[in-house]
């Protein structure tokens, strides 16, 4: 498991504790660090189908653990183009590296001004403070 | 977090290994320490510690303690000396389960009852609403700690001799006196170490210090899951009886005891319904509550992780109780595959 918190400043954050990593007008998303060490080690991704759509604020997919399931809350509304096929096999990879091969879905971005809406990383670790 | 949550007398220690504690049954119980997986698989290949200690004790004594304890419990208790132990039942008039215990014959008048955490309250107040003269129920989980300790190294971890299962014997660890059971709730070899509650810090210490790895609720969870070991709760209650549990090798249908009469007529005409075990073949982890198609619903469910796949227990309609039997499973909406299997859903080879 990832041992310590991180929030890295290249990522976008959802107060779900979600990421999304903008890359011209597409988009990688995933969960946080905070999310993953809430949850437990992760032991299934219900993902989503490629060329299903998310829609920001809503579900798009669950993790679960040992004990527990989550729903996954897009942080931006996008066509999914890619679903992270080694998460669906490994979950624990979410665990091991939340921000990298961890990732979870790459989407093409419907309305690239609700970037601005999404939290930078000083701003959601304030959030995490303050809970 | 409540502050009328109970602790354990190993609460501190919990603490400073960094455990995760959550509310169970009105105890702040450790749920993991370094996480579920590794912890459940440390039991499965070497040896593993649980504090169990917000289980209950009642103490059970005099002449006519045996007899009130027959009339009460499902299982023969003619079949355990002093220094045995049993699994048993204690059922109500329409033959449900009230709890599942161990009931330890200290001496041949004298049992000691070690009931689920949930239902001590609920069993003490029944033992004692039965009390006949001759027999004297006392509560007296207080006075003790309760640590888990299993694995196929546990035994030979705590320098402990082998013995027959379900006996008990007085031992000591590293100068920590205890009561040793060949028992647990996880499949596997080991015993239950019973102490006085102000040697439990002592007693945990002994056992940490021969690298035994420190457990939560969590794996104790998914161990006795893959065992298919009943949780009273969720698999089994005062609305299920024990045939229709698979619970039927702990009723003696030949003594009577409360209930006998519906549990013998549900044993005559076959149940309605069985409590089975099944694998998921299909990627999806079953959940308590979960409908399963056909008339049933999954009573117990999680990842195991010796098979990483999800698995479950719950009930279904007789005819669908075969093993291979394919169930389909709503998780969340989804209908989902499994298999009915032969319990236990895992056992270790050799």
């Amino acid at each position: 498991m990832a041992a310590a918190d991180s929030y890295p400043d290249d990522l976008k954050y959802h107060p779900e504790h979600d990421w999304a990593r903008i890359e011209g007008d597409e988009a990688v998303l995933g969960i946080t660090w905070f999310a993953q060490d809430a949850l437990g080690e992760l032991v299934h991704f219900e993902a989503p189908t490629q060329g299903s759509h998310t829609k920001k604020d809503s579900t798009y997919g669950e993790v679960e653990s040992v004990k527990a399931v989550s729903d996954v809350i897009a942080p931006l509304s996008g066509e999914v183009l890619e679903v992270n096929q080694a998460v669906v096999d490994a979950p624990e990879t979410v665990n091991e590296d939340p921000y990298g091969a961890g990732w979870l879905v790459r989407i093409r971005l419907e309305d690239p001004s609700e970037v601005d809406t999404l939290l930078d990383a000083e701003a959601y670790k304030q959030l995490l403070a303050e809970q | 977090m409540s502050a009328t949550l109970l602790r354990t007398p190993l609460y501190d220690r919990h603490l400073g290994l960094g455990a995760r504690l959550v509310p169970f049954a009105g105890w702040e119980m450790p749920v993991q320490y370094d996480g579920v997986i590794q912890e459940h698989r440390a039991v499965r290949t070497d040896a593993g510690v649980f504090d169990v200690s917000h289980m209950g004790e009642i103490e059970v004594e005099g002449p006519r303690a045996h007899e009130l304890l027959q009339g009460l419990l499902s299982n023969h208790l003619d079949k355990i000396a002093p220094g045995e132990a049993q699994y048993t039942l204690l059922t109500n008039e329409r033959g449900g389960i009230i709890d599942d215990l161990i009931a330890y014959r200290l001496e041949r008048c004298r049992y000691l009852l070690i009931v689920n955490a949930s239902n001590r309250e609920t069993d003490y107040a029944w033992l004692k609403a039965h009390e006949i003269g001759g027999s004297d129920v006392r509560d007296v989980s207080d006075e003790y700690a309760l640590l888990a300790v299993q694995g196929p190294h546990a035994i030979a971890k705590l320098g402990l001799e082998p013995a027959p299962r379900n006996s008990f014997a007085e031992v000591q660890i590293d100068g920590v006196e205890a009561m040793a059971n060949r028992t647990g709730y996880t499949g596997e070899d080991g015993c239950e170490l019973l102490c006085m509650a102000e040697d439990a810090g002592a007693l945990w210490d002994a056992v940490l210090a021969r690298a035994i790895v420190p457990c939560g609720l969590g794996a104790r969870d998914t161990l006795r899951l893959e065992a298919c070991l009943p949780l009273h709760g969720n698999d089994i209650s005062p609305d299920t009886d024990p045939i229709s549990a698979g619970l039927g090798f702990t009723c003696a249908l030949d003594k009577e005891f409360t209930g006998v009469t519906e549990i013998r007529r549900v044993k005559e005409q076959g149940p309605e319904r069985r409590l089975v075990a099944f694998v998921m073949t299909e990627k999806a982890i079953p959940r308590q509550g979960m409908p399963i198609e056909g008339g049933g619903e999954v009573t117990s469910g999680s990842h195991s992780p010796m098979l990483d796949v999800g698995i479950g227990m719950g009930y279904v309609p007789s005819a669908r109780a075969a093993p291979e039997t394919v169930l389909t499973i709503d998780v969340r909406g989804k209908p989902r595959r499994a298999r009915v299997v032969k319990k236990p859903i895992y056992k270790r080879e050799g």
